[in-house]
């Protein structure tokens, strides 16, 4: 077989986002333009950003049920400084990023250190992030401010008529980012290693601490940066946005084909994963009489089929064999 | 005294007394519980009542984490089993028929077993990690609880359903009934060898089969009964409220559950199970709800507490920790122990 094995999976899900895309084109009216692919981007810009740092804790075997939350408390934490005490947009994003990194990387140092399941932990910061939403205020606030307003309805106009706002740009410099790092610099190097076997990456030498570290800090950091995007997107803070965001992500990044186990995957791969919600979304919402249910379903279903797709993979390849 | 503050239900049992008198301290009249209408009405009875799906489910999950496993579906099993049994019986000619409740119930028993048997094959024939196997049907149930409300909330106006989750026998709650049989059920496993099978299979799955535990069947069998109690707690939920929620039901149960099973004292690391201490567990988390809700905080912030609950907890679970904490109170240090620690590590 010419294709390397490893490939196989990143390969499928391209060409399942391609036939998706021309099952739909040829279906319905309208759908196959550029604009409609535009979209995609622009719809689901916060999931991309999620999901590329979601994508690096998978990557390091573990798993990060916080994002959701996060994102809700960055809208709540930005609408509640920029309407309720008036603080400049240009102080309040910053000061959302620098908390979502910094909770995250107190998640990942109680996770190194303590040795604990990252599951727990990170089930621990859900609790409490949606919860100090609610401490914030019960209710939505909506954001008037010209800047917010400014960058949701900028349009950037492309060749062929069609735009992308800046929250899909924003999402685009964020996987140019992450597909450097994790291919071109060291931390990649050693998230891989460490995905692939902890001790193993301990006894070479590899600054394990301080990558795991990183690595949740990463996430947190991609959270409330998609957060901010989605505070562009929907104008409002409210305790109750992105509930159940967290499983989307992972759908996406399993369906992007990198294994739950760590150590194996691509950042592209969750590029397409998103893509593919995307057209799942936009193929219901062309075809009318679907209900939104349909998206849950259709999504679970993938993810079925991808994780079989991958334990075959793995089973029966010798060069891994999975735990 | 050491062996008492050893036992594992000695923390637990600790923090729910605490709970408990702090209401005490708060409302004086908590623990009153008075008759009426020849049933019994309290906040210890509500605690034990509206705590019991939670307690269904928790023991369920208790056998799967005995097995290193976990089930995130059982949110999803418990939105769809009360949404099945409602359709049906919205379905019925007349909802106060025994036999119409009956098949409903039969009916949405039997497709959480069957969603039960989904998970357990996953994970034990196809080999797939619990979290993620169980994910598929987390994300997919959902949308599946949704399909057969139709997006709406279906409500039934069947006594008899509504016996199941709100009516008394002999006074109490019938659901507190419910919860002690499976409870004995699942104590039958202490009684057999399936405890110690379970047990084995969660400490090393390879071993325990070369030791001629049937590790496969083993696994299938803690998530079929997972299933089952999940889906009973559905039934539970849904009659209390006469209706199914194919959105809202049971949402977020599976971290209640996993938090009740943690509480209790069982590790997420398989290969032990108290399911006493998971009982206590779910139960501190009822009594914490309903503390909450009685002080007048907003509900709401029950996530923030429960969010320190569960870090505490682990944290006093975490070798890591406990050793860093000995570390700092010890007054003499040996050069050779931290050499010992070091190589160990």
């Amino acid at each position: 077989m010419s294709l390397n094995r490893k490939y196989i999976p990143i390969v499928v899900t391209i060409l399942l986002f391609l036939v998706m895309f021309a099952a739909g084109s040829f279906r319905y009216t309208g759908f196959f333009s550029l604009q409609v692919l535009m979209n995609l981007l622009v719809d689901n810009a916060f999931l991309l950003v999620t999901a590329v740092g979601m994508s690096f804790v998978i990557l390091s075997g573990g798993i990060d049920l916080s994002v959701g939350s996060v994102i809700a408390l960055s809208t709540m934490i930005s609408a509640s400084l920029v309407q309720q005490l008036g603080w400049p947009p240009l102080v309040v994003i910053p000061l959302v990023l620098l908390m979502g990194a910094a909770f995250g990387s107190a998640m990942g140092a109680i996770i190194h250190y303590f040795k604990i399941q990252p599951f727990i932990v990170t089930l621990a910061g859900m609790f409490l992030a949606r919860g100090l939403c609610y401490v914030i205020s019960i209710d939505t606030i909506t954001i008037d401010h010209p800047f917010y307003t400014a960058v949701a309805q900028t349009k950037i106009p492309l060749p062929g008529g069609s735009f992308l706002s800046i929250s899909a740009v924003i999402a685009l410099i964020v996987v140019a980012a992450a597909i450097y790092t994790a291919h071109y610099t060291r931390f990649g190097r050693n998230v891989y290693a460490l995905g692939g076997n902890e001790q193993s990456a301990l006894l070479m030498g590899l600054p394990v601490a301080r990558t795991k570290v990183l690595v949740y800090t990463l996430s947190g950091f991609c959270s409330s940066l998609a957060g901010v995007v989605f505070t562009f997107y929907m104008l409002s803070g409210y305790g109750l946005h992105a509930v159940g965001f967290e499983l989307d992500t992972i759908a996406a990044v399993v369906i992007g084909g990198t294994l739950l186990t760590g150590g194996v995957g691509y950042v592209l791969g969750t590029f397409f994963g998103v893509l593919i919600q995307g057209v799942i979304q936009t193929i219901i919402s062309f075809e009318g009489t679907l209900s939104s249910w349909w998206t849950k379903i259709v999504i679970g279903l993938l993810l079925f089929v991808f994780i079989l797709l991958q334990r075959v993979l793995s089973s029966g390849g010798p060069a891994r064999k999975s735990s | 005294m050491g062996r008492l503050v050893k036992h594992h239900l000695f923390w637990p049992l600790c923090v729910l007394a605490a709970l408990l008198l702090f209401n005490l301290c708060y409302s004086p009249d908590f623990f009153t519980i008075t008759m009426h209408d020849g049933h019994l009405y309290g906040s210890l009875i509500d605690i034990l009542n509206f705590g019991s799906p939670l307690i269904l489910v928790a023991i369920g999950m208790t056998l799967v984490v005995a097995t290193k496993g976990i089930d995130l579906s059982v949110g999803s099993i418990v939105a769809i089993s009360g949404a099945v049994a409602c359709l049906s019986i919205s379905k019925g000619p007349d909802q106060n028929s025994l036999a119409l409740i009956l098949i409903s119930v039969l009916l949405a028993v039997g497709l959480s077993l069957i969603l039960g048997l989904w998970n357990g094959l996953l994970v034990s024939v196809a080999g797939i990690q619990p979290i993620i196997a169980t994910l598929i049907l987390m994300v997919a149930g959902r949308g599946i609880a949704q399909l057969v409300t139709g997006g709406q909330i279906i409500t039934v106006t069947s006594a008899k359903y509504a016996y199941i989750g709100s009516g008394s026998l002999a006074t109490l709650p019938f659901s507190i009934f419910v919860v002690i049989l499976v409870l004995l059920i699942a104590l039958l496993t202490r009684r057999t060898a399936l405890g110690l099978f379970i047990e084995s299979v969660g400490c090393n799955p390879t071993a325990s089969l070369m030791a001629g535990v049937r590790a496969k069947w083993v696994i299938l069998a803690v998530y079929i009964f997972c299933g089952l109690c999940a889906g009973i707690a559905g039934l539970l939920l849904s009659s209390n409220v006469s209706s199914a929620d194919g959105n809202n039901a049971g949402l977020w149960y599976e971290l209640d559950a996993i938090l009740a099973v943690v509480i209790g004292g069982t590790s997420l690391n398989g290969g032990r199970y108290y399911l006493t201490g998971t009982v206590i567990g779910a139960l501190i988390i009822q009594t914490l709800t309903t503390t909450i809700y009685m002080i007048g905080v907003p509900p709401e912030i029950t996530l923030v507490v429960k969010a320190f609950v569960v870090l505490a907890v682990c944290l006093i679970q975490s070798d890591a920790f406990r050793a860093a904490f000995a570390a700092r109170w010890k007054t003499r240090h040996y050069p050779a122990e931290k050499e010992i620690t070091r190589h160990v590590s």
